[in-house]
Protein backbone atom coordinates (compact mmCIF):
# COMPACT_ATOMS: atom_id res chain seq x y z
CA UNK A 1 0.00 0.00 0.00
CA UNK A 2 1.17 3.48 -0.69
CA UNK A 3 1.70 5.75 2.23
CA UNK A 4 0.03 9.30 2.36
CA UNK A 5 3.43 10.08 3.37
CA UNK A 6 6.62 8.88 1.75
CA UNK A 7 10.00 9.87 2.38
CA UNK A 8 12.46 8.67 -0.11
CA UNK A 9 16.67 9.26 0.42
CA UNK A 10 15.58 12.51 2.67
CA UNK A 11 18.78 14.72 3.94
CA UNK A 12 18.85 18.12 5.35
CA UNK A 13 22.08 19.78 5.70
CA UNK A 14 22.80 22.95 7.53
CA UNK A 15 26.11 25.39 6.91
CA UNK A 16 28.26 25.75 10.33
CA UNK A 17 30.88 28.25 9.58
CA UNK A 18 32.27 26.29 6.45
CA UNK A 19 31.25 23.06 7.63
CA UNK A 20 28.48 20.98 6.33
CA UNK A 21 26.04 19.78 9.22
CA UNK A 22 23.66 16.72 8.56
CA UNK A 23 20.22 16.92 10.61
CA UNK A 24 18.79 13.80 8.42
CA UNK A 25 20.71 11.81 6.18
CA UNK A 26 19.29 9.56 3.50
CA UNK A 27 16.13 9.07 5.56
CA UNK A 28 12.92 6.61 4.12
CA UNK A 29 9.86 6.65 5.70
CA UNK A 30 6.44 5.08 4.20
CA UNK A 31 3.11 6.48 6.41
CA UNK A 32 0.25 4.06 5.40
CA UNK A 33 -3.30 5.32 5.59
CA UNK A 34 -4.29 4.46 9.08
CA UNK A 35 -1.36 4.10 10.80
CA UNK A 36 0.52 5.76 13.49
CA UNK A 37 4.22 5.96 13.54
CA UNK A 38 6.39 7.36 16.29
CA UNK A 39 9.48 8.70 15.49
CA UNK A 40 11.81 8.05 18.89
CA UNK A 41 15.06 9.81 19.34
CA UNK A 42 17.41 11.77 21.90
CA UNK A 43 17.37 15.82 21.36
CA UNK A 44 19.41 17.08 18.28
CA UNK A 45 18.76 13.58 16.90
CA UNK A 46 16.86 14.81 13.68
CA UNK A 47 13.29 13.96 14.63
CA UNK A 48 11.82 17.25 14.70
CA UNK A 49 13.71 18.25 11.22
CA UNK A 50 11.56 15.17 10.02
CA UNK A 51 8.52 16.90 11.05
CA UNK A 52 8.86 19.46 9.26
CA UNK A 53 9.97 18.35 6.33
CA UNK A 54 7.48 15.90 5.96
CA UNK A 55 5.12 18.84 6.81
CA UNK A 56 6.30 20.95 3.84
CA UNK A 57 7.60 23.70 6.29
CA UNK A 58 11.02 23.19 5.56
CA UNK A 59 12.71 21.65 2.12
CA UNK A 60 14.91 18.72 1.88
CA UNK A 61 18.77 19.64 0.78
CA UNK A 62 17.63 15.94 -1.10
CA UNK A 63 15.68 13.68 -1.69
CA UNK A 64 11.95 13.05 -2.40
CA UNK A 65 8.88 14.08 0.14
CA UNK A 66 5.85 12.87 -1.24
CA UNK A 67 2.74 13.47 0.56
CA UNK A 68 -1.16 12.26 -0.17
CA UNK A 69 0.57 11.11 -3.82
CA UNK A 70 1.97 14.70 -4.71
CA UNK A 71 6.10 14.76 -4.85
CA UNK A 72 6.39 18.36 -2.95
CA UNK A 73 9.44 19.56 -4.83
CA UNK A 74 7.24 19.38 -8.32
CA UNK A 75 4.87 21.82 -7.01
CA UNK A 76 4.85 25.40 -7.01
CA UNK A 77 5.19 27.45 -4.06
CA UNK A 78 1.31 28.20 -3.72
CA UNK A 79 0.32 24.55 -4.35
CA UNK A 80 2.76 23.58 -1.36
CA UNK A 81 1.13 25.78 0.91
CA UNK A 82 -2.67 24.97 -0.32
CA UNK A 83 -1.76 20.92 0.54
CA UNK A 84 -0.66 22.00 3.41
CA UNK A 85 -3.73 23.84 4.24
CA UNK A 86 -5.65 20.97 3.24
CA UNK A 87 -4.09 18.01 3.85
CA UNK A 88 -1.80 18.03 6.49
CA UNK A 89 -2.63 18.97 10.17
CA UNK A 90 -0.02 19.92 13.54
CA UNK A 91 -0.01 19.23 16.93
CA UNK A 92 2.43 20.82 18.84
CA UNK A 93 3.52 20.75 22.48
CA UNK A 94 2.79 24.16 23.36
CA UNK A 95 -0.60 23.65 21.72
CA UNK A 96 -0.38 27.15 19.63
CA UNK A 97 -3.49 28.05 19.62
CA UNK A 98 -4.59 31.42 18.53
CA UNK A 99 -5.40 33.27 22.35
CA UNK A 100 -7.82 36.02 20.46
CA UNK A 101 -10.34 33.28 18.80
CA UNK A 102 -12.47 30.62 20.90
CA UNK A 103 -11.94 26.95 21.08
CA UNK A 104 -14.62 27.05 17.74
CA UNK A 105 -12.67 29.67 15.96
CA UNK A 106 -9.26 28.18 16.52
CA UNK A 107 -10.54 24.71 15.06
CA UNK A 108 -12.77 26.88 12.41
CA UNK A 109 -9.48 28.95 10.80
CA UNK A 110 -7.78 26.20 8.55
CA UNK A 111 -10.73 26.14 6.68
CA UNK A 112 -11.75 29.69 6.30
CA UNK A 113 -8.21 30.50 5.67
CA UNK A 114 -8.88 27.82 2.58
CA UNK A 115 -11.50 29.60 1.63
CA UNK A 116 -14.67 27.78 3.41
CA UNK A 117 -17.75 30.17 4.17
CA UNK A 118 -17.59 31.15 7.77
CA UNK A 119 -21.06 29.28 8.86
CA UNK A 120 -19.78 25.60 7.09
CA UNK A 121 -16.27 26.57 8.91
CA UNK A 122 -18.12 27.23 12.50
CA UNK A 123 -20.07 23.73 11.73
CA UNK A 124 -17.35 21.78 10.99
CA UNK A 125 -15.16 23.08 14.04
CA UNK A 126 -18.28 22.30 16.44
CA UNK A 127 -18.35 18.73 14.76
CA UNK A 128 -14.81 18.51 15.38
CA UNK A 129 -14.99 19.89 19.12
CA UNK A 130 -18.18 17.31 19.59
CA UNK A 131 -16.04 14.28 18.63
CA UNK A 132 -12.93 15.13 21.17
CA UNK A 133 -16.10 15.38 24.03
CA UNK A 134 -15.73 19.37 23.95
CA UNK A 135 -18.69 20.76 22.63
CA UNK A 136 -19.38 22.88 25.76
CA UNK A 137 -15.90 24.20 25.43
CA UNK A 138 -16.65 25.95 22.11
CA UNK A 139 -16.86 29.25 23.13
CA UNK A 140 -14.57 29.39 25.59
CA UNK A 141 -11.40 31.02 24.66
CA UNK A 142 -7.53 29.14 25.22
CA UNK A 143 -6.87 30.98 28.63
CA UNK A 144 -10.11 29.26 30.41
CA UNK A 145 -9.16 25.49 28.94
CA UNK A 146 -6.93 23.29 30.75
CA UNK A 147 -3.73 21.99 29.53
CA UNK A 148 -5.59 18.50 28.12
CA UNK A 149 -8.66 20.84 26.88
CA UNK A 150 -6.21 22.71 24.96
CA UNK A 151 -4.45 20.04 23.34
CA UNK A 152 -8.06 18.24 22.25
CA UNK A 153 -8.70 21.63 20.84
CA UNK A 154 -5.26 21.37 18.82
CA UNK A 155 -5.95 18.04 17.63
CA UNK A 156 -9.51 19.28 16.27
CA UNK A 157 -8.05 21.78 14.80
CA UNK A 158 -5.11 19.77 13.37
CA UNK A 159 -8.01 17.22 11.59
CA UNK A 160 -10.46 19.13 10.53
CA UNK A 161 -11.81 18.88 7.17
CA UNK A 162 -10.37 16.78 4.20
CA UNK A 163 -7.26 16.35 6.03
CA UNK A 164 -4.82 13.04 5.44
CA UNK A 165 -1.71 13.02 7.72
CA UNK A 166 -1.53 14.50 11.16
CA UNK A 167 1.97 15.58 12.30
CA UNK A 168 2.61 15.90 16.24
CA UNK A 169 5.63 17.35 18.15
CA UNK A 170 5.99 15.69 21.57
CA UNK A 171 2.48 16.36 22.11
CA UNK A 172 1.90 15.46 25.47
CA UNK A 173 4.96 17.12 27.06
CA UNK A 174 3.15 19.25 29.25
CA UNK A 175 0.61 17.66 30.21
CA UNK A 176 0.08 14.54 33.11
CA UNK A 177 -0.77 11.10 32.43
CA UNK A 178 -4.13 11.12 32.38
CA UNK A 179 -4.25 13.74 30.08
CA UNK A 180 -1.46 12.04 28.17
CA UNK A 181 -3.00 9.25 27.31
CA UNK A 182 -6.01 11.07 26.42
CA UNK A 183 -4.40 12.86 23.81
CA UNK A 184 -2.92 9.26 22.58
CA UNK A 185 -6.23 7.61 22.56
CA UNK A 186 -7.57 10.62 20.22
CA UNK A 187 -4.53 10.39 17.88
CA UNK A 188 -5.63 6.54 17.45
CA UNK A 189 -9.07 7.17 16.96
CA UNK A 190 -8.54 9.86 14.14
CA UNK A 191 -6.00 7.31 12.29
CA UNK A 192 -8.50 4.78 12.33
CA UNK A 193 -11.24 7.52 10.37
CA UNK A 194 -8.34 6.95 8.02
CA UNK A 195 -5.64 9.41 8.56
CA UNK A 196 -1.72 8.79 8.70
CA UNK A 197 0.27 9.61 11.52
CA UNK A 198 3.65 10.31 12.65
CA UNK A 199 4.36 11.71 16.35
CA UNK A 200 7.89 12.55 17.17
CA UNK A 201 8.78 12.05 20.96
CA UNK A 202 11.75 11.14 23.27
CA UNK A 203 9.03 9.09 25.58
CA UNK A 204 8.84 5.67 25.15
CA UNK A 205 5.80 5.23 26.77
CA UNK A 206 4.02 7.87 24.26
CA UNK A 207 5.93 6.09 21.36
CA UNK A 208 4.36 2.06 22.72
CA UNK A 209 0.87 3.62 21.22
CA UNK A 210 1.98 3.96 17.69
CA UNK A 211 1.95 0.72 15.16
CA UNK A 212 5.42 1.21 14.29
CA UNK A 213 8.14 3.12 16.47
CA UNK A 214 11.20 4.50 14.25
CA UNK A 215 14.06 5.32 15.90
CA UNK A 216 16.35 7.89 14.60
CA UNK A 217 20.03 8.78 15.64
CA UNK A 218 22.66 11.50 14.48
CA UNK A 219 20.12 12.10 11.33
CA UNK A 220 19.75 8.53 10.57
CA UNK A 221 16.97 5.79 10.65
CA UNK A 222 19.15 3.47 12.93
CA UNK A 223 16.62 0.41 13.79
CA UNK A 224 12.65 0.51 13.60
CA UNK A 225 9.99 -2.15 15.61
CA UNK A 226 8.41 -4.86 14.04
CA UNK A 227 5.21 -4.96 13.03
CA UNK A 228 2.85 -4.80 16.47
CA UNK A 229 1.86 -7.92 17.73
CA UNK A 230 -1.23 -8.51 19.67
CA UNK A 231 -1.25 -8.86 23.46
CA UNK A 232 -2.18 -12.23 23.94
CA UNK A 233 1.49 -13.19 24.42
CA UNK A 234 1.75 -11.24 27.55
CA UNK A 235 -0.90 -13.23 29.17
CA UNK A 236 0.75 -16.58 28.71
CA UNK A 237 3.36 -16.35 30.86
CA UNK A 238 4.57 -18.47 33.93
CA UNK A 239 2.11 -18.51 36.64
CA UNK A 240 3.16 -16.07 39.81
CA UNK A 241 4.96 -17.28 42.31
CA UNK B 1 4.05 -11.57 44.07
CA UNK B 2 3.21 -12.88 47.29
CA UNK B 3 -0.07 -15.31 46.31
CA UNK B 4 -0.10 -15.85 50.44
CA UNK B 5 -0.78 -12.28 51.42
CA UNK B 6 -3.21 -11.90 48.02
CA UNK B 7 -5.53 -14.59 49.45
CA UNK B 8 -5.36 -13.20 52.65
CA UNK B 9 -7.02 -10.02 51.49
CA UNK B 10 -9.12 -11.65 49.39
CA UNK B 11 -10.39 -13.97 53.17
CA UNK B 12 -10.49 -10.74 54.67
CA UNK B 13 -13.89 -9.96 52.58
CA UNK B 14 -15.43 -13.20 53.88
CA UNK B 15 -15.04 -16.76 53.61
CA UNK B 16 -14.37 -18.22 50.43
CA UNK B 17 -13.52 -21.22 48.90
CA UNK B 18 -10.55 -22.79 46.72
CA UNK B 19 -11.96 -22.16 43.00
CA UNK B 20 -13.73 -18.86 43.99
CA UNK B 21 -10.25 -17.65 45.33
CA UNK B 22 -8.37 -18.34 41.99
CA UNK B 23 -10.83 -16.78 40.27
CA UNK B 24 -10.97 -13.45 41.98
CA UNK B 25 -7.01 -13.21 42.38
CA UNK B 26 -7.30 -13.30 38.63
CA UNK B 27 -9.99 -11.15 38.00
CA UNK B 28 -8.40 -8.69 40.35
CA UNK B 29 -5.25 -8.63 38.98
CA UNK B 30 -6.22 -8.31 35.39
CA UNK B 31 -6.09 -11.63 34.68
CA UNK B 32 -2.25 -10.45 34.09
CA UNK B 33 -0.87 -12.99 36.58
CA UNK B 34 -2.06 -16.57 35.94
CA UNK B 35 -2.45 -18.96 38.94
CA UNK B 36 -2.72 -22.77 38.88
CA UNK B 37 -5.31 -24.12 41.45
CA UNK B 38 -2.93 -26.63 43.07
CA UNK B 39 -1.08 -23.50 43.82
CA UNK B 40 -4.06 -22.00 45.71
CA UNK B 41 -4.49 -24.92 47.74
CA UNK B 42 -0.68 -25.21 48.73
CA UNK B 43 -1.05 -22.30 50.37
CA UNK B 44 -4.39 -22.32 52.08
CA UNK B 45 -2.56 -25.90 53.72
CA UNK B 46 0.36 -23.33 54.74
CA UNK B 47 -1.83 -20.40 56.04
CA UNK B 48 -3.34 -23.24 57.74
CA UNK B 49 -0.49 -24.27 59.57
CA UNK B 50 0.54 -20.99 60.66
CA UNK B 51 -2.95 -20.39 61.94
CA UNK B 52 -3.44 -17.48 59.73
CA UNK B 53 -6.37 -18.96 57.92
CA UNK B 54 -9.34 -21.81 59.41
CA UNK B 55 -11.11 -24.17 57.53
CA UNK B 56 -14.50 -25.85 58.15
CA UNK B 57 -13.39 -28.81 60.64
CA UNK B 58 -15.06 -31.92 58.86
CA UNK B 59 -13.07 -34.11 57.20
CA UNK B 60 -14.82 -33.03 53.94
CA UNK B 61 -12.39 -31.44 51.56
CA UNK B 62 -14.38 -31.09 48.30
CA UNK B 63 -13.62 -28.07 46.47
CA UNK B 64 -16.62 -26.22 48.02
CA UNK B 65 -14.79 -25.95 51.75
CA UNK B 66 -14.72 -22.34 53.12
CA UNK B 67 -11.74 -20.89 54.32
CA UNK B 68 -11.64 -18.15 57.04
CA UNK B 69 -9.01 -15.66 57.96
CA UNK B 70 -8.46 -15.50 61.42
CA UNK B 71 -7.28 -12.54 64.04
CA UNK B 72 -3.59 -13.62 63.38
CA UNK B 73 -4.09 -13.29 59.60
CA UNK B 74 -5.90 -9.90 59.64
CA UNK B 75 -2.85 -8.81 61.39
CA UNK B 76 -0.09 -10.64 59.02
CA UNK B 77 -1.72 -9.01 56.51
CA UNK B 78 -2.26 -5.35 57.71
CA UNK B 79 1.47 -5.60 57.83
CA UNK B 80 2.54 -6.85 55.18
CA UNK B 81 0.61 -3.79 53.30
CA UNK B 82 2.47 -1.63 55.13
CA UNK B 83 5.41 -3.13 54.91
CA UNK B 84 7.96 -1.69 51.71
CA UNK B 85 8.90 -4.53 49.32
CA UNK B 86 13.07 -4.79 49.03
CA UNK B 87 14.26 -2.05 46.84
CA UNK B 88 17.05 -0.89 49.14
CA UNK B 89 19.68 -3.32 47.72
CA UNK B 90 19.63 -3.72 43.64
CA UNK B 91 19.28 -7.10 42.42
CA UNK B 92 21.99 -7.51 39.73
CA UNK B 93 20.73 -6.30 36.85
CA UNK B 94 21.39 -8.61 33.45
CA UNK B 95 20.96 -6.05 31.19
CA UNK B 96 23.66 -3.43 32.87
CA UNK B 97 25.93 -5.95 33.17
CA UNK B 98 25.49 -6.22 29.21
CA UNK B 99 25.99 -2.70 28.67
CA UNK B 100 28.98 -2.86 30.73
CA UNK B 101 30.70 -6.16 29.46
CA UNK B 102 29.92 -4.22 25.77
CA UNK B 103 32.00 -1.19 26.49
CA UNK B 104 34.84 -3.17 26.79
CA UNK B 105 34.66 -5.62 24.38
CA UNK B 106 37.00 -5.21 21.03
CA UNK B 107 34.64 -5.29 18.01
CA UNK B 108 31.50 -4.54 19.69
CA UNK B 109 29.64 -1.54 19.21
CA UNK B 110 28.23 -0.49 22.93
CA UNK B 111 25.67 1.89 21.12
CA UNK B 112 24.17 -0.82 18.95
CA UNK B 113 23.59 -3.43 21.88
CA UNK B 114 21.88 -0.95 23.51
CA UNK B 115 19.36 -0.12 20.84
CA UNK B 116 18.90 -3.69 20.40
CA UNK B 117 17.55 -3.75 24.22
CA UNK B 118 15.83 -0.61 23.29
CA UNK B 119 13.85 -2.13 20.75
CA UNK B 120 12.84 -5.22 22.46
CA UNK B 121 11.46 -2.90 25.30
CA UNK B 122 9.49 -0.93 23.36
CA UNK B 123 8.19 -3.58 21.03
CA UNK B 124 6.90 -5.24 24.76
CA UNK B 125 5.74 -1.83 25.63
CA UNK B 126 3.64 -1.41 22.31
CA UNK B 127 2.38 -4.93 23.23
CA UNK B 128 1.08 -3.78 27.14
CA UNK B 129 -0.28 -0.43 25.75
CA UNK B 130 -2.58 -2.33 22.86
CA UNK B 131 -3.39 -4.83 26.03
CA UNK B 132 -4.48 -1.30 27.76
CA UNK B 133 -6.29 -0.22 24.37
CA UNK B 134 -8.29 -2.53 23.68
CA UNK B 135 -9.57 -3.72 27.32
CA UNK B 136 -8.67 -0.97 30.08
CA UNK B 137 -11.08 1.16 29.93
CA UNK B 138 -13.49 -1.84 31.71
CA UNK B 139 -11.29 -3.15 33.78
CA UNK B 140 -9.21 -0.83 36.56
CA UNK B 141 -7.11 -4.24 38.17
CA UNK B 142 -5.90 -4.54 33.92
CA UNK B 143 -5.23 -0.43 33.81
CA UNK B 144 -3.56 -0.57 37.08
CA UNK B 145 -1.07 -3.72 36.47
CA UNK B 146 -0.62 -2.80 32.70
CA UNK B 147 0.80 1.07 33.87
CA UNK B 148 2.91 -0.71 36.44
CA UNK B 149 4.45 -2.73 33.87
CA UNK B 150 4.87 0.33 31.64
CA UNK B 151 6.63 2.80 34.10
CA UNK B 152 8.75 -0.57 35.32
CA UNK B 153 10.27 -1.12 31.37
CA UNK B 154 9.93 2.59 30.48
CA UNK B 155 12.72 3.32 33.78
CA UNK B 156 14.91 0.48 32.04
CA UNK B 157 14.94 2.47 28.32
CA UNK B 158 15.32 5.35 30.20
CA UNK B 159 18.44 4.03 31.79
CA UNK B 160 19.29 3.06 28.34
CA UNK B 161 18.92 6.40 26.88
CA UNK B 162 21.22 7.87 29.88
CA UNK B 163 23.85 5.57 29.29
CA UNK B 164 23.47 5.86 25.39
CA UNK B 165 24.11 9.69 26.21
CA UNK B 166 26.53 8.90 28.92
CA UNK B 167 28.48 6.84 26.22
CA UNK B 168 28.66 9.29 23.46
CA UNK B 169 30.06 12.11 25.74
CA UNK B 170 32.32 9.62 26.95
CA UNK B 171 33.58 8.96 23.82
CA UNK B 172 34.50 12.61 22.86
CA UNK B 173 37.47 12.02 25.20
CA UNK B 174 39.12 9.01 25.39
CA UNK B 175 38.51 7.18 28.83
CA UNK B 176 40.92 7.46 31.49
CA UNK B 177 43.48 4.13 31.56
CA UNK B 178 41.17 1.61 33.38
CA UNK B 179 42.59 1.31 37.33
CA UNK B 180 41.81 -1.18 39.79
CA UNK B 181 38.03 -1.87 38.93
CA UNK B 182 35.76 -0.02 41.12
CA UNK B 183 32.58 -2.16 40.83
CA UNK B 184 33.41 -4.19 43.46
CA UNK B 185 33.54 -1.63 46.28
CA UNK B 186 30.53 -0.19 45.26
CA UNK B 187 28.99 -3.48 45.23
CA UNK B 188 29.55 -4.53 48.75
CA UNK B 189 28.97 -1.29 49.94
CA UNK B 190 25.28 -1.17 48.80
CA UNK B 191 24.55 -5.08 49.64
CA UNK B 192 23.76 -6.31 45.96
CA UNK B 193 21.64 -9.13 46.38
CA UNK B 194 22.74 -12.54 44.54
Amino acid sequence: MSGVLELRGVSKTYLDGADEVYALREVDLVVEPGKLVAVMGPSGSGKSTLLTIAGALETPTAGEVIVAGQSLSSMSRDDRSRLRRRAIGYVFQNYNLLPGLTAVENVAMPLELDGVSAGKARAAGLRGLEELGLAERATRFPDQLSGGERQRVAIARAVVGDRRLLLADEPTGALDSANGEAVMRMILATCKRGLAAVVVTHDAQLASWADRVVFIRDGRVVDRTSARSGPDSLLTGEPAR
Amino acid sequence: MSIRHALLALLSEGPKYGLQLREEFEARTGEVWPLNVGQVYTTLQRLERDGLVESDDDADLGPQKDFRITADGAEELAGWLRTPPDLGSPPRDELVIKVLVAIRLPGVDVHEVIQAHRRYLVELMQQWTRLKEEEADVDLGLALAVDAELYRLDAVVQWLDSADGRLKRAGLEPPPPAKAPAAPLIRRRAGVRR
